[in-house]
């Protein structure tokens, strides 16, 4: 019978291949799942998985929604790093596209080349402060900050709503729940003229940039992997835990409030109840199908927005739900996790009884 | 309080706590064998879904109970796969299981978006029922309301009376000296974390078929992951479970009492509708503060991946 067996050291090789084994396998039981549902499978592969990359127009959409993602998964990935496991991104990064609106609505039809800095600044600062709560209470108080953060998203979720139904709502807009639109001076600049992709893209890049010097070239980040890879080492040299969840909370909620403000600031041009539409989640995937580094996270948030995308290309010609985007989400992380045993075992076969 | 408010918010308070209590008692048992499956809100939602499905296409809601069991159990079986196997992380294989399950049941729901199923008539117990103030409240309720209640007193026993639930705690206490011992960890902790996925699969069902019969994306609201913060809530403790369950159930049938109620309280339905889950964050800080609260009653394998060396 197949048994694993314990490597005496990881395999390198495996940790670069099991992403793309994880990719394989997706796809595989992508066709296998265009078939069970009685689509022809090459048909469906075409729509979910080439559309998206057909031609530069729909090249810059698929940069658009990898924008949100990569902000949010290379704030996440610091935290991972350290186990601070934030699973709450999706609430920070309402909470940043509150705050960027906040600022927006207050400036009004101002022209002031202020206002979208001073958006930004609130994005990530909104961000961060929901991102504060469990790490305060996990600081203080010992408490859980995956069941605190991921409570802060419903409690996210039900504010954004109260806003725009409620205080925020546009007088002229019909009852939608939705504000104002942004004027000029509170929207992003567009990177290509003629598509939708937004200088938010470029800000996301910097992000990955900054992330990656953060984690691999300076003190603060070489604590935080010591600490997520061997606890104990950690304690032994002093490294202050508490110091750590802070950091990784608050960088983390930072990035995904910007990546918030992009969203009200870029594509939507207004808030409304349906801002953060999962990228707060998908961005879990996505730091762990990037392997929790940057240049992984930037491929990774390009294949997630191609699952995004392929869904509502699905949806548009297959007459799918667009929810099959999480089906395949899903089942990338469910082959990575699996495929990921390998760095550490290998398969053998023995004979029973032997 | 007239008496028959008292009464309706009673009866209101159980039926909102009830798949917490079924829910939070599998994965409490899930706990007790040492595996930690943040999965529950994924099983929920598949469980919901199938129930729907199943009920509406048979008319039969215990069918549909049913097909919430396997479908909660399935998705368990891809965690216990994953984390019991192939001894991947279990915090991020639950939440890949959290963020698969709700995905997929937003899919192969949406056929039914627009269905609703017969209200399933509540059973009265004969002459109990008939009791002042809590006789219509507690016993002329679902049948899984009384399920519920059976499955506290069966844990209580099986935990702590029964042979069986002393190897389950063995295991998740100490699976090395249970393997010494000559027991099968991985099959012990397979056991446990299908029951955990058969029992979401149930509060799932509750939900979709009984509580309020229509399947909606995101129904389940969070419910899986309040189960999982009740069973820190109640140190690992059935009655606890029950109780902080019937805590939340009261939080959230108060606010529900206070939007429906047109008293002229001037404060937004949503934000009145965040309540429960503030609660669930106030119940956390308060039970986790104390750090030796914790430490001494979690198992002290939880979210260990286990080798049984060859």
């Amino acid at each position: 019978m197949l048994e694993l067996e314990a490597r005496a050291e990881p395999s390198r090789l495996m940790s670069w291949a099991s992403p793309l084994l994880a990719v394989a396998l997706m796809l595989a039981g992508g066709l296998a799942v265009f078939a069970a549902l009685g689509k022809d499978p090459v048909e469906g592969f075409r729509v979910f998985f080439l559309n998206p990359v057909k031609d530069l127009y729909a090249l810059s959409e698929l940069l658009l929604k990898a924008t949100p993602l990569m902000l949010c998964a290379i704030g996440l990935a610091i935290g991972f790093r350290a186990n601070v496991w934030n699973i709450g991104a999706e609430g920070q990064f309402m909470l940043g596209a509150v705050a960027a609106t906040g600022v927006a609505l207050y400036f009004g039809d101002s022209e002031s080349a202020l206002v979208l800095p001073a958006m930004v600044l609130a994005g990530a600062a909104g961000g961060a402060a929901w991102a504060a709560i469990p790490a305060l209470l996990r600081t203080r108080f010992n408490a859980n900050e995956i069941l605190v953060s991921l409570m802060l998203v419903y409690v996210a979720q039900l504010f954004v709503s109260w806003l725009v139904f409620g205080p925020w709502k546009d007088p002229d807009g019909f009852n939608f729940p939705q504000t104002r639109m942004f004027a000029e001076a509170a929207t992003l600049p567009m990177v290509i003229e003629g598509t939708r992709l937004h200088f938010g893209f470029a800000i996301a890049l910097a992000a990955l940039v900054a992330g990656y010097a953060f984690m691999n070239r300076s003190h603060a980040g070489f604590r935080m992997r010591v600490a997520g890879e061997a606890v104990d080492a950690a304690r032994y040299a002093g490294f202050s835990a508490t110091r750590m969840i802070w950091v990784g909370l608050l960088l983390g909620g930072a990035a995904a409030g910007l990546a918030g403000m992009g969203e009200v600031a870029g594509p939507m041009g207004q808030l409304t109840d349906k801002v953060a539409s999962g990228y707060g989640f998908a961005a879990i995937i996505v730091a762990f199908v990037g392997r929790l580094n940057a240049f992984g996270i930037l491929l990774a948030s390009l294949l997630m927005a191609l699952l995004y995308i392929g869904g509502e290309q699905a949806q548009q010609y297959l007459n799918l739900p667009n929810s099959i985007s999480m089906v395949f989400q899903g089942m990338l992380l469910f082959f990575l996790l699996g495929a990921d045993v390998f760095i550490h075992y290998r398969l053998r076969l023995r004979r029973r009884g032997a | 309080m007239d008496a028959s408010l008292f009464t309706s918010m009673l009866f209101a308070t159980v039926v909102a706590g009830t798949p917490l209590i079924i829910v939070a008692l599998g994965l409490l048992v899930n706990e007790k064998a040492g595996v930690l499956n943040l999965g529950a809100e994924g099983m929920m939602a598949m469980g919901a879904v199938a129930a729907f499905a199943v009920t509406h296409e048979s008319g039969n809601p215990w069918l549909g109970v049913a097909a919430g069991v396997g479908a909660g159990m399935a998705m368990a079986a891809i965690f216990g796969v994953l984390a019991l196997t192939l001894m991947a992380n279990q915090v991020a294989s639950g939440l890949a299981l959290a963020i698969f399950g709700v995905g997929l049941a937003a899919f192969v729901g949406k056929p039914y978006e627009a269905v609703a199923l017969q209200a399933v008539p509540p059973i009265r117990i004969p002459f109990i029922a008939d009791l002042p103030l809590i006789g219509e409240a507690l016993y002329n309720q679902q049948a899984l309301v009384y399920f519920s209640w059976a499955l506290f007193w069966g844990l209580l026993w099986f935990l702590y009376r029964s042979r069986a639930g002393l190897v389950l705690r063995a295991v998740g206490e100490s699976p090395a000296s249970a393997h010494a011992i000559g027991y099968p960890v991985i099959r012990i902790r397979y056991l446990a974390v299908l029951f955990g996925g058969a029992m979401a699969g149930v509060g799932g069902a509750f939900l979709s078929v009984f509580y309020t019969p229509m399947w909606a994306e995101g129904m389940v609201a969070g419910r899986g992951w309040i189960a999982l913060a009740l069973v820190v809530f109640a140190t690992w403790r059935p009655l606890r479970v029950m109780v902080g369950a019937y805590l939340f159930g009261g939080v959230m049938i108060t606010q529900l009492f206070i939007q429906g109620s047109g008293l002229q309280i001037d404060f937004p339905s949503q934000l009145l509708s965040s309540l429960p889950y503030w609660a669930t964050i106030v119940v956390l800080v308060a039970i986790s503060r104390n750090r030796n609260t914790i430490r001494l009653n979690s198992p002290v394998s939880l979210g260990k991946p286990y080798r049984p060396d060859a």
